[in-house]
């Protein structure tokens, strides 16, 4: 029998891999980006799980909305993305340093 | 049965994500993240959560990381400099997500690993069942979810639009506001029809 915690501790593992790829790949956007994927991944699957077992309806509409907030940031991600390695010819985050901020 | 099932998955799942983090090609990261979302997919239809495993490998697999191996292939990137400090970080990357999930985990806790799963109706339908409450209690969500989506194609069609000086190029809005009369010129000429026999004849 698969219980909630199965899936509970399959996303806290998923979320914590993903936590360490956005620290090991610091440079590399696309990869960073690749990163947050997979911690939104993790979170769906808290939310799917939970959902299941307390027999509410309401978590999986919330991973349908994660899932069209999702879409809609990589979408704007890739293209500011492609904008930035148009203008600057490079993607390393250690380089973006132009706003002094 | 389920469980073993379960624990395949789940396998695959953590080493391919594991990979997604650790490969040197960014390519090879996109294809490991598609074997991520088809495995998640799998693991939710364990769920019985088909819609949305389905719309997972619709809406990712399908469009999101289409999108992500256009760019990774179309951008010319320099592997080298995007890897360095990438052993320098590992240590300190790795003790945070294992501080983070020994955390996690001991917040799980005990309780719920006796929760199973309330069995289903017969003639359950997920789709039917996330549709009603999609369309009855989250209908204005809903309606702002489709706008944020328009919005953001929008935006992101913007952001990449480039206008190139000296190109030629059509311009669909003159094109359909064209009218006749620009298009046709008339031109006023006096006949001439005195010679034309004699040039008939010498021309074959």
């Amino acid at each position: 029998m698969i219980t909630l915690a199965h899936y509970i501790v399959l996303g806290a593992v998923l979320f914590c891999i993903a936590v360490a790829g956005v620290f090991i790949n610091r440079k590399n956007l696309i990869v960073l980006l690749m990163a947050i994927e997979l911690m939104l991944l993790a979170v769906n699957m808290n939310f799917v799980a939970f959902s299941r077992y307390l027999g509410d309806a309401a978590g999986q509409v919330f991973v349908f909305f994660i899932l069209t907030v999702a879409a809609a940031e990589s979408a704007i991600g890739l293209a500011i993305l492609v904008v930035l390695f148009r203008n600057r010819a490079t993607i390393n985050v250690g380089e973006m340093d132009e706003l002094k901020g | 049965m389920n469980l073993i099932l379960f624990y395949v998955f789940a396998a695959v799942l953590v080493l391919a994500a594991l990979g997604v983090i650790a490969v040197k090609n960014s390519v090879h990261a996109a294809l490991l993240l598609v074997l991520c979302f088809f495995t998640t997919s799998a693991l939710w239809l364990l769920m019985q959560a088909e819609f949305l495993a389905i719309a997972l490998v619709l809406v990712y697999v399908g469009a999101v990381m289409v999108l992500f191996l256009f760019v990774v292939m179309m951008l010319d990137i320099k592997v080298e400099p995007l890897r360095e400090g990438f052993i320098r970080f590992l240590p300190v990357g790795v003790l945070v997500a294992a501080v983070m999930l020994a955390e996690m985990l001991m917040l799980i806790g005990v309780r719920s690993m006796q929760i199973a799963p309330p069995a289903d109706p017969a003639g359950h339908s997920n789709t039917a069942w996330l549709g009603e409450a999609l369309f009855t209690r989250f209908l204005l969500p809903f309606e702002i979810a489709a706008v944020i989506l328009t919005v953001a194609v929008i935006a992101a069609v913007m952001l990449t639009l480039r206008k190139r000086v000296g190109i030629k190029s059509q311009n669909p809005s003159k094109q359909v506001a064209v009218k006749a009369s620009e298009r046709v010129r008339i031109v006023k000429m006096p006949s001439a029809v005195r010679d034309v026999a004699a040039k008939s004849e010498a021309t074959p």
